[in-house]
């Protein structure tokens, strides 16, 4: 007779990449929805074609590789690249931008590198930053939140996508924009002159963060990811801006509240820099990681020439990854603190 | 030296030891100054003909010249070279000359030719090293044209755009609209689009040669079927 013999450890990991990826594109969801209230059917339309292209790329590349096609499709790891790159994309973006964006960050950043798991670099993250220098004009062209103007309806919001030249859009510059151009105002009178500033953020944007921090919260109590990263990203981003807030004036940098609400801060703070391939590995060096991060998104929002400024601060620190672990390793059990003493 | 013959290095040169996308030498311009097909002629007839001059006379001198001195002696000469060639392209395309800036006195420090004036001519007589210095300048020259054409056609959808430059007002209309009302794609024309399009340019390259190799294995005789080991149990045959 033989035994079946199982030794340890018996844990048993419920959580495959399939149902990571999926609990990442449900947390989406608020936030999706509150974009949508605000900006119209825009982003839901960026999502649903970007969404087709990216299954195409994946599909595409893993054809070219001769990888199974079933079993990487169904990881739903290209599906969320799309969504996290699209919720990025200004609404009503041309249908060629959201294709050129999504597939530079599945052939181009993920493929190339070797797949899920080979990429350095955070692939929704790689097609923004490719899409902004190349097309700085469309991909800044942001439209009015609601109660600032006309929101187009569903029809428009296609004719946008798919016959951009048709379409004739209105762009209004974003809260970050407006405290960029400043060089005059005391922040108590930007707020004032100002539509685009809302009761701690922008119009609209204050809400699109608190649905995404809801979202985060949620994936934070589902264990998908640690509280380290993001938390140390908010902490020092609020801490950098109250320590310049220079107590409104007209050089101040914005208030910390405005920026822990404004542009894509919650938004990369709990979907892209959690991603787990791209970041710092050690729970130690996810807080400096998370740290750098929002000290780079401050720096880079407030003197840098783009308004926001996650992506860029996110590519930044994925470079600086590896080093991060290389200095974080945690201590084995039963070897000393000090390196290369056992 | 050993005899060396021509077909040879002129397979070396394009193809099989291409300066550019197999020794990955040179890259700095490659990477720089290829936005469009003109830059790109431009800058490689500058690099054909520095390779040349340099090539022949290191090959003359190359008995004179002791070990010791011969790195120091080599760079005066391609310094001297590429001074020409830049005074030359002041005169006669100055525009050109403007934009390609500071990458045609770089030249001078470009390690082909370095390499090819220290590992070929150096040991070969001068028919050899200025017909290596010609091919060698030809291959390089080669995958700078067809960068610089798709980095102009994917970053402005237009190709042979501004060829007036080089070859004079007959060249004016030279220029193709590959793609009407194209929205320029800036990260073509930027450097991280250099990088790109080598990388995808060393991937093709690869692919060809992978191609024929395995070609070349299916046409050679297969071993006769079965195995060669002395049979020791069972019956024997």
């Amino acid at each position: 007779m033989a035994l079946l013999r199982l030794t340890s450890p018996h844990a048993h990991g419920p959580m495959s990449t399939q149902r990571v990826m999926f609990c990442v594109l449900l947390a989406t969801v608020p936030g999706v929805l509150v974009l949508t209230w605000f900006f119209g059917y825009g982003t839901l339309i960026n999502i649903v074609f970007g969404a087709a292209v990216a299954v195409g790329c994946e599909a595409l590349a893993l054809t070219l590789r001769r990888r199974p096609l079933g079993f990487y499709l169904k990881d739903l790891s290209a599906l969320v690249t799309a969504v996290l790159l699209c919720i990025a994309l200004p609404p009503y973006a041309p249908w060629w931008l959201i294709a050129a964006g999504v597939a530079s960050s599945i052939l181009l950043a993920k493929h190339f590198y070797g797949g899920l798991g080979y990429n350095p670099f955070n692939p929704a993250m790689v097609g923004y930053v490719v899409l902004l220098i190349s097309f700085p004009v469309q991909m800044t062209a942001w439209a009015p939140p609601r109660g600032l103007g006309p929101v187009p309806g569903f029809l428009d919001a296609l004719q946008a996508c798919f016959n951009p030249a048709g379409f004739d859009g209105i762009t209004m510059a974003t809260p970050l924009d407006v405290l960029k151009l400043n060089n005059s105002f005391l922040i108590e009178d930007l707020w004032s002159e100002n539509p685009q500033f809302g009761r701690w953020g922008g119009v609209g944007w204050e809400w699109v963060n608190i649905a995404f921090l809801a979202g985060g919260a949620w994936l934070l109590y589902m264990r998908i990811f640690t509280w380290h990263a993001p938390v140390a990203m908010l902490v020092s981003l609020a801490l950098l801006a109250a320590i310049f807030y220079d107590g409104g004036s007209s050089a101040s940098g914005g208030s910390p509240l405005f920026h822990l609400l404004t542009g894509a801060t919650m938004f990369g703070a709990f979907f892209i820099v959690t991603d787990p391939v791209t970041s710092a590995v050690s729970l130690r060096g996810r807080l400096i990681y998370g740290a750098l991060i929002g000290a780079l998104i401050y720096v880079i929002r407030v003197r840098g020439n783009y308004p926001d400024a996650v992506a860029f601060a996110v590519l930044i620190m994925n470079f600086a990854a590896p080093f991060i672990d290389y200095y974080t390793q945690p201590r084995t059990y039963g070897h000393s603190r000090k390196r290369g003493e056992s | 030296m050993t005899d060396v013959s021509y077909k040879d290095l002129s397979i070396n040169g394009l193809w099989k030891n291409n300066p550019a996308i197999v020794q990955l030498l040179g890259l700095c311009p490659l990477l720089a100054v290829t936005g469009t097909v003109v830059n790109a002629i431009g800058l490689g007839l500058a690099t054909i003909m520095v390779l040349v001059i340099s090539n022949s006379a290191v090959s003359l001198i190359r008995g004179v010249v002791s070990d010791a001195v011969r790195l120091p002696t080599f760079v005066m000469i391609i310094a001297a070279a590429v001074t020409c060639i830049e005074l030359l392209m002041q005169a006669f395309t100055y525009e050109l000359f403007l934009i390609l800036g500071i990458f045609l006195p770089l030249i001078t420090t470009n390690c082909v030719i370095l390499g090819r004036a220290d590992g070929f001519a150096a040991k070969n007589a001068l028919g050899p090293a200025l017909f290596d210095g010609l091919i060698m300048g030809v291959g390089f020259t080669v995958v700078l044209v067809i960068l610089g054409a798709l980095r102009e056609l994917a970053g402005t959808g237009v190709l042979f755009a501004n060829m007036d430059l080089l070859f004079g007002p007959q060249a004016v209309n030279w220029q193709i609209v590959v793609m009407p009302a194209y929205q320029p794609f800036l990260l073509a024309i930027l450097p991280p689009g250099a990088f790109i399009c080598t990388g995808l340019i060393i991937v093709v390259k690869n692919l060809i040669d992978s191609t024929i190799k395995k070609r070349q294995n299916a046409l050679k005789e297969r071993p006769v079927k079965g195995s060669k080991r002395v049979r020791v149990t069972g019956a024997v045959s």
